[in-house]
């Protein structure tokens, strides 16, 4: 056996730490590739010209020179935003239709589910048979209901009650489909709340709804705060409900974009443009709040 | 609903309540329930044509329920002051559940044993067991229901990468929260996005990159939607690109929470790495990798759009999942007796299944970490 001196195996180690860190780096750099690389192709696509698209160029400025034709069909682009075009009234009112109810049904949802959720880890409550633990599991079981079963159901019943294509029906259904997530987060928030607090608000002679508004609520905003984005994540993202319960008036951005694909003949920057306008907004989300995203799927699962 | 003894929260309730306010809520609360039964009955005669008036649509009976739930919470407290308002915080939201989805439910069963077509006008007619008989017979929905199994499974081979990843941004690296926001990304786009993004644009076969680079690899004529393996597969990709980082992102959690003791510990104990993960990281993670898991698993039962977009089933059924082969179902023939019959079976098979994987579960956590 050979004698290992200390240098011999000083440099080993460090060769091995250093083949290591590239590695590391390595399978870091490629997955960083394998999740930016979509986006990066929308982009760049948008601002490619039919020959661009049919030489599948990647690299801007290097291979293709950046020319505004997907935004100008939008009507977006800078030489056409003061113009008058049709079809940016249509996407706007698209993107305007995601925003309100996105946003309207998320607040709802944070709303409702945060003050079930508080009622929930403090006081007990009996309906009928139902104990706490059974009303949270009824709200929290709402999470395995695959939408398809309510989404014929609800077709019908919307149609009788005059809700088809209304943003109303719309917020209806996204603030059913985001509460338990929001309930199961805010249950966590509130279990973490000493209670004592609260006891000593009603000893000083606050209600308990005074105690719950003045109190808890400031303590538990970043938790709701988390709820709310995630909940709008899903609610902007969501097509299935959307796809079959409107038509016209309340039609939203991925319906919009989904309706443009089927087409023959796609325009590639154009539908490029209109992806790229339809994710932004959700990647400057994920970039400026990702705390708020992470909090908000981590709670209730680590302990 | 009323609030019973043993509240985390203690409150001492001095009510003084007369028995006027009691009567006048009780009378509130029956007054509510009474117009709103009195609007179903007028509809519901209308509709069936005993009686000449009525109203266009059913709204009304909506806005009679409407009324009626908020009667019933300001009756709560007019009964039973303090307690009362205490049920005022699950009330709303046990009310909208409710009305959102026990309704509809019953409502499906209705119509799931109906032939009804939306388009036609003779309206809803009682068929029995026809769609039952319908669906035995039926290979599509047979075969959706075994690609939902196969993408079920693939979620292993989703949460070993997620794994994976969670240990690359657990270790010491710089930039971490770079690499965070960038490996989070795509679980922030939609899945229409993502179809087009990557289905249709970038697996586009004569110029998408993909297809370049597999070419460029090799492959003389790629096509990624011809053969129902292939396309499962890309379904399958597809779907695990935008939900990765969701398990990735709990499994980080769970990781960045370990006590790091145990570890170190491990370390002086001589333990090689592959034997401190398998003996120590893995066991003590079990429990946040379930969680993850499962709600992976219940965003994968309603996997849908990415199918409806790119391949929208094809080729040939191969690639549906049941919630997409009940949308094509439903926009090819636009009856809704026979879809939503499917889609209660796929319900019934799913609370099943998912019961069971609880219970299975709980039991390997328990064995694994030794509690009792």
């Amino acid at each position: 056996m050979a004698q290992v001196t200390t240098d011999d195996y000083d440099r080993r180690q460090r060769m091995r730490w250093w083949s290591m860190r590239v590695v590391l780096y390595g399978l870091l750099i490629i997955w960083a590739i394998i999740c930016l690389f979509p986006i990066f192709w929308t982009l760049t696509t948008s601002f490619k010209v039919a020959r661009n698209v049919m030489q599948g160029d990647i690299l801007p400025w290097i291979e293709f020179t950046p020319k505004w034709l997907g935004w100008r069909s939008l009507g977006l682009s800078p030489d056409t935003i003061a113009n008058i075009s049709t079809v940016r009234e249509e996407f706007l009112k698209r993107f305007f239709n995601s925003a309100v109810i996105s946003v309207s049904a998320s607040a709802l949802a944070v709303m409702l589910g945060s003050l079930a959720a508080y009622g929930l880890s403090r006081f007990s409550y009996r309906f009928g048979f139902m104990r706490n633990s059974d009303i949270s599991f009824f709200f929290l079981s709402q999470l395995i209901l695959p939408p398809v079963v309510l989404a014929l159901p609800f077709l019908v019943l919307y149609k009788e009650l005059a809700l088809l294509d209304t943003r109303i029906g719309m917020i209806a259904i996204y603030t059913l489909m985001v509460l338990p997530i929001v309930i199961w987060i805010m249950r966590d928030q509130f279990a973490s709340v000493p209670v004592e607090l609260e006891e000593a608000a009603l000893v000083d002679g606050l209600s308990v709804w005074g105690a719950f508004m003045r109190i808890v609520m400031p303590l538990v905003l970043p938790g709701m705060v988390a709820a709310f984005i995630l909940a709008l994540v899903l609610c902007w993202n969501e097509y299935f409900f959307a796809a079959l319960l409107t038509a016209t008036d309340a039609k939203t951005l991925p319906v919009m974009i989904a309706s443009q694909t089927g087409s023959q003949g796609i325009n590639w920057w154009s539908m490029a443009a209109l992806s790229a306008a339809g994710i932004l907004p959700l990647v400057f989300i994920g970039v400026l709040l990702e705390k708020h995203i992470i909090k908000g799927m981590t709670a209730g699962a680590v302990k | 609903m009323s609030t019973a003894d043993g509240d985390l929260l203690h409150t001492v309730d001095a009510d003084n309540i007369s028995d006027d306010r009691r009567r006048l809520g009780r009378l509130l609360h029956w007054g509510a329930v009474a117009l709103m039964a009195g609007l179903f009955l007028v509809q519901a005669l209308y509709e069936s044509g005993t009686i000449s008036f009525g109203f266009e649509t059913w709204r009304p009976v909506l806005a009679g329920y409407i009324l009626w739930a908020i009667a019933l919470c300001i009756s709560r407290v007019m009964i039973y002051g303090e307690q009362g308002k205490k049920s005022l915080f699950v009330l709303p939201a046990a009310l909208f559940v409710i009305s959102m989805v026990v309704f509809p439910l019953v409502f499906a069963l209705w119509i799931s044993f109906s032939d009804w077509n939306l388009a036609s006008l003779t309206g809803r007619k009682f068929n029995g067991l026809d769609n039952v008989r319908q669906m035995a017979s039926d290979p599509f929905y047979w075969n959706a229901l075994y690609n939902m199994v196969l993408y079920t499974l693939v979620i292993l081979v989703e949460y070993a990468i997620a794994f994976g990843l969670a240990l690359l941004l657990n270790a010491e690296i710089r930039g971490r929260k770079f690499w965070r926001v960038t490996f989070l990304l795509p679980l922030m786009l939609s899945p229409v996005a993502v179809s087009w993004m990557i289905g249709k644009s970038m697996l586009e076969i004569r110029f998408g990159p993909i297809s370049r680079f597999v070419r460029w690899l090799g492959w003389e004529n790629p096509s990624f939607f011809s053969s129902p393996e292939l396309a499962k597969f890309m379904v399958m990709a597809m779907d695990a690109w935008t939900f990765i980082p969701f398990m990735m992102i709990m499994i980080l959690a769970g990781l960045q929470a370990m006590p790091k003791e145990v570890l170190e510990a491990a370390e002086v104990d001589g333990a090689t790495p592959w034997q401190r993960f398998w003996e120590v990281t893995f066991p003590l993670m079990l429990p946040v990798s379930i969680t993850a898991v499962m709600i992976r698993i219940i965003f994968k039962l309603k996997l849908a759009d990415i199918i409806i977009n790119v391949t929208s089933g094809g080729p040939g059924g191969a690639t549906d999942s049941v919630t997409s082969f009940i949308f094509r179902e439903y926009r090819d023939r636009s009856n809704v007796g026979y879809g939503t019959l499917l889609a209660i079976v796929y319900l019934i098979i799913i609370v099943i299944f998912m019961t069971i994987l609880l219970k299975l579960s709980d039991r390997i956590v328990r064995r694994v970490t030794g509690a009792g």
